[in-house]
């Protein structure tokens, strides 16, 4: 019946099937709720500019072979340091005349792939750590939240150049050191978020259904707790960039002669004074992608907060 | 023998210094079938009540008997098939993620029914909403209508016994008739015992045959309610309670 509906092909009914009150099926319900979010976050236009960013990031990544003007290994030691706007090199060239434009493409790979990997473990260690510790109370609380600590206690890079060292250099490997120091403050949202929820009647109503907890977490506390999660995030990518590309600062991330953009900032920094755009280039990339992640995640805010959604 | 008997309950929350005697030797029995009111003002442990003989205060001690079973510290699958609630707040019993379709279908699921659409319209039916409103989020309906729902969700089960927290004192007054009315409707339909909560007289004196007067923590007097329309009252507090209720009304006696 909706599949009737939609291929009426025109717009007017598409737009009333999507902002109904009433929805006539499951799917139905669920398209206009994810509609009514999009219409939300497009009416914020710094959202959107984060969003085109990050768009712009996933399609350079996905067509750098046929985007990048040069291949980003290739040294030519001839033309290094090429100033901007070179002829060839529209960035430049890098201390081994590689074309710093090209290595910048392929490195938005990388940079994906980080935040990729990163965004599928730590948040959700710290959504389970955090919803199991809050619904549960009592010692098992006492124990993951002292764990929770522990982890909280260290700085950040130096647990992550800690696991670097024990599990061997490389960007997987810093991707996973990094997720693993990352989870903390996800489990100290969730539980916050799971304290509150789990006193409240909805649950109690689902327990005299005689639902376990595991059926009241995942699907009951977890949705509401996804908001807070997906925001943070989305705000927290930027220090995510930042911390793979200190590891590959200190020689503990992405090796040589891979593009990665913080390694690219360090190879230029020898430079800085007299070729600024070595250094200067890649770190517009990352201020420019945390940006994006920021304007979204700031948006997605707006969309998410389930307290919104009660009075809409 | 079924219907519910309560006997020596005390609830309390905290330990030590913290201790809260939220309810202090209660006893009473609803037979099966009967409509059954608590009423005193708040924090008299009227609700705490309900929330300990649905499990959901950790403690108590006393004697709690439902449908001839004696219950033990975990309540069982087989009671919530008996005994359900329905809460105060329609605003807060509702899941905000979740529309009225999956509220009722996981109900019916954890309760192992099939045909589950089937029974869905019907619920809905049953408590005055339309198939319009399955697919609804709670954000998408109004107060009246999430409590139509949290009863439907209450009723899903088939339970025997139906526990009712002040389930109009957050709607308005309009609204508020509706659904006492739909309550008496369903009790006749379906033959339920009703354990009611209130502060408000009226609605108790609409719904129930005998009430049990609450202060703090204990009750102090049962008794009927035409015994309690007649202001035939042993307990000081009862009389206290039932005048000022009818509070306005002297008022409009003195001018």
């Amino acid at each position: 019946m909706s599949n009737a509906e939609l291929g009426s092909g025109e717009k007017q009914n598409l737009r009333d099937w999507l902002r109904t009150e009433t929805p006539t099926s499951r799917r139905h319900a669920r398209i206009a709720s994810l509609y009514q979010g999009w219409l939300t976050l497009k009416a914020n236009k710094l959202a959107m500019i984060g969003l085109f960013i990050l768009v712009f990031l996933v399609l350079v990544a996905i067509f750098a072979p046929l985007l990048a003007p040069a291949d980003p290994f290739e040294q030519d030691l001839a033309n290094r340091l090429q100033p901007l706007w070179g002829e060839g090199h529209l960035l430049g060239t890098d201390s081994l005349g590689r074309d710093i434009l090209s290595r910048l493409i392929y490195g938005a790979r990388i940079t994906l792939y980080i935040v990729t990997l990163v965004a599928m473990i730590a948040p959700i260690v710290g959504l389970f750590v955090g919803t199991v510790a809050g619904y549960a109370g009592g010692w098992v609380d006492t124990i993951l939240m002292r764990v929770t600590d522990i982890f909280l206690a260290f700085p950040r890079l130096v647990l992550a150049l800690a696991f670097v060292a024990a599990l061997g250099a490389g960007i997987e490997n810093a991707v996973i050191a990094i997720s693993l120091t990352a989870w903390p403050p996800y489990a100290r949202i969730a539980r916050a978020e799971t304290l509150t929820i789990r006193g409240s009647d909805y649950i109690s109503a689902v327990k005299l259904q005689g639902a376990g907890p595991l059926r009241i977490i995942v699907k009951h506390i977890w949705p509401l707790c996804m908001s807070s999660i997906i925001v943070r995030v989305t705000l927290d990518m930027a220090g995510i960039i930042l911390a793979a590309a200190g590891l590959g600062f200190l020689g503990m991330g992405a090796q040589p002669p891979s593009p990665e953009w913080g390694a690219m900032i360090s190879e230029g920094r020898k430079f800085l004074l007299d070729y600024w755009w070595v250094a200067t280039v890649p770190g517009l990339a990352i201020f420019t992608v945390s940006l994006g992640f920021n304007l979204l995640g700031d948006g997605l805010r707006d969309v998410l907060d389930p307290k919104d959604a009660g009075d809409a | 023998m079924s219907g519910l008997g309560i006997s020596h309950l005390d609830v309390w929350f905290g330990s030590g210094h913290d201790r809260v005697d939220a309810v202090k030797d209660v006893s009473f029995r609803v037979d099966s079938g009967a409509s059954f009111g608590l009423v005193g003002e708040s924090g008299s442990g009227k609700s705490t009540i309900l929330r300990a003989l649905t499990g959901l205060v950790p403690n108590w001690s006393g004697e709690m008997i439902v449908a001839g079973e004696k219950l033990a510290r975990k309540r069982t699958a087989q009671f919530y098939k008996k005994v359900q609630m329905v809460f105060q707040d329609p605003y807060a019993s509702l899941h905000p993620r979740h529309t009225v379709d999956q509220v009722l279908s996981e109900t019916l699921y954890l309760h192992g029914f099939d045909a589950i659409d089937q029974r869905i319209v019907k619920l809905l039916d049953d408590v005055g909403l339309g198939p319009s409103f399955r697919f609804r989020y709670p954000h998408q309906l109004s107060g009246g209508q999430r409590q139509r729902v949290a009863i439907a969700r209450a009723l899903a089960p088939e339970p025997e016994i139906l526990l009712l927290d002040e389930p109009t004192s957050a709607l308005d007054v309009s609204v508020q008739a509706e659904i006492l009315n739909l309550l008496v409707d369903l009790r006749m339909a379906r033959k339920l015992t009703y354990v009611m909560v209130s502060h408000d007289l009226a609605v108790v004196g609409h719904m129930c045959e005998r009430i049990a007067v609450m202060q703090l923590g204990e009750i102090v007097e049962i008794m009927s309610v035409a015994d309690m329309r007649a202001m035939k009252t042993s307990h000081p507090y009862t009389k206290h309670l039932l005048e000022s209720s009818l509070g306005y009304k002297r008022v409009e006696n003195i001018a």
